[in-house]
């Protein structure tokens, strides 16, 4: 089990490398998988020493739902801004920052949080709290920005929570 | 046939949000928004014209491409870094503390925790 983990010290990392590199070949062939595995199995180990504290995901499979969400957001989300870019008048726009208070602690999960929060349009993550408590974002449009609050805590981040654990 | 309206109906609404994300940029009027009209351009308008693509490979190629993919990725990986710096410089540049809605459970957001800030706090008294 030593020896597995020292040689596999992340195998969702290296499932994803293998991916990543059958996505850049474009062609499936035993050759390009045995070489992506290959890769796959040495990148973790060589950067293995520069990051020691790796977060372990507590339900990786949620990631897969997660990520739907967040496209299909990303989709509606879009229909909106644009309606609000295309038809209403500047003076009737509200823009506004709002305080993201934070329950998820490793970086990893806050990273993930910001860039969702980016890119479900309409509101953009500018600045963390100096002691990573939490997070400012822009909003385009809020007349209410309370409901915005609610909605990133209970849609995303009650998520994430559940992934990193 | 079916297949090119397909096709041809993703690289518009692709066209389309590139649109009014360039659009945005010049209608919006104060700098934070405008940073809001980029990343519809690269969620929606990039990802339309990468499905139309993906679309044609398949149909016409012959075989299933899946760079388009890749490219989704990295721009799911990228734009939110790109945005966060353009962020901080205008917050930086351009706001005081007392401008944005401070943080509860502690005193600044990271962009103005400057060290000279630390420095002066912790040796008040200086020869």
């Amino acid at each position: 089990m030593k020896l597995l983990n020292r040689f596999l010290p992340h195998p969702l990392l290296t499932l994803m490398l293998t991916v990543i590199w059958l996505l850049l070949v474009n062609r499936f062939s035993l050759n390009s998988l045995v070489f992506g595995f290959f890769l796959g199995l040495l990148i973790p180990v060589i950067t293995q020493p520069y990051w020691p504290n790796r977060p372990k995901l507590k339900k990786p499979l949620k990631l897969i739902s997660y990520t739907l969400l967040v496209f299909w957001d990303i989709i509606v989300a879009n229909v909106t801004v644009a309606r609000i870019v295309l038809f209403m008048p500047n003076s009737k726009r509200r823009p506004a920052w709002v305080e993201i208070p934070l329950d998820i602690r490793t970086p990893e999960a806050i990273a993930m949080l910001g860039g969702t929060i980016t890119m479900t349009p309409g509101t953009l993550t500018a600045d963390i709290s100096a002691q990573g408590r939490s997070l400012l974002v822009h909003c385009l449009h809020a007349p209410d920005t309370d409901e915005i609050r609610d909605e990133i805590k209970t849609r995303y981040e009650a998520r994430l929570k559940e992934i990193f654990g | 046939m079916i297949i090119d309206i397909l096709i041809a109906g993703f690289v518009a609404v692709g066209g389309l949000f590139g649109f009014v994300g360039s659009f945005g940029l010049l209608k919006l009027n104060d700098p934070m928004s405008r940073m809001h009209a980029p990343t519809k351009a690269t969620t929606l308008g990039v990802g339309g014209v990468l499905i139309g693509s993906m679309l044609h490979a398949w149909a016409y190629e012959g075989h299933i491409s899946a760079h388009e993919l890749l490219i989704t990725l990295f721009l799911l990986v990228t734009a939110p870094v790109t945005a966060n710096f353009l962020a901080k410089v205008f917050i930086n540049q351009q706001t005081k503390p007392d401008d944005l809605p401070g943080p509860s459970a502690c005193s600044l957001w990271a962009t103005h925790d400057k060290p000279e800030h630390h420095r002066t706090s912790e040796q008040p008294t200086d020869t």
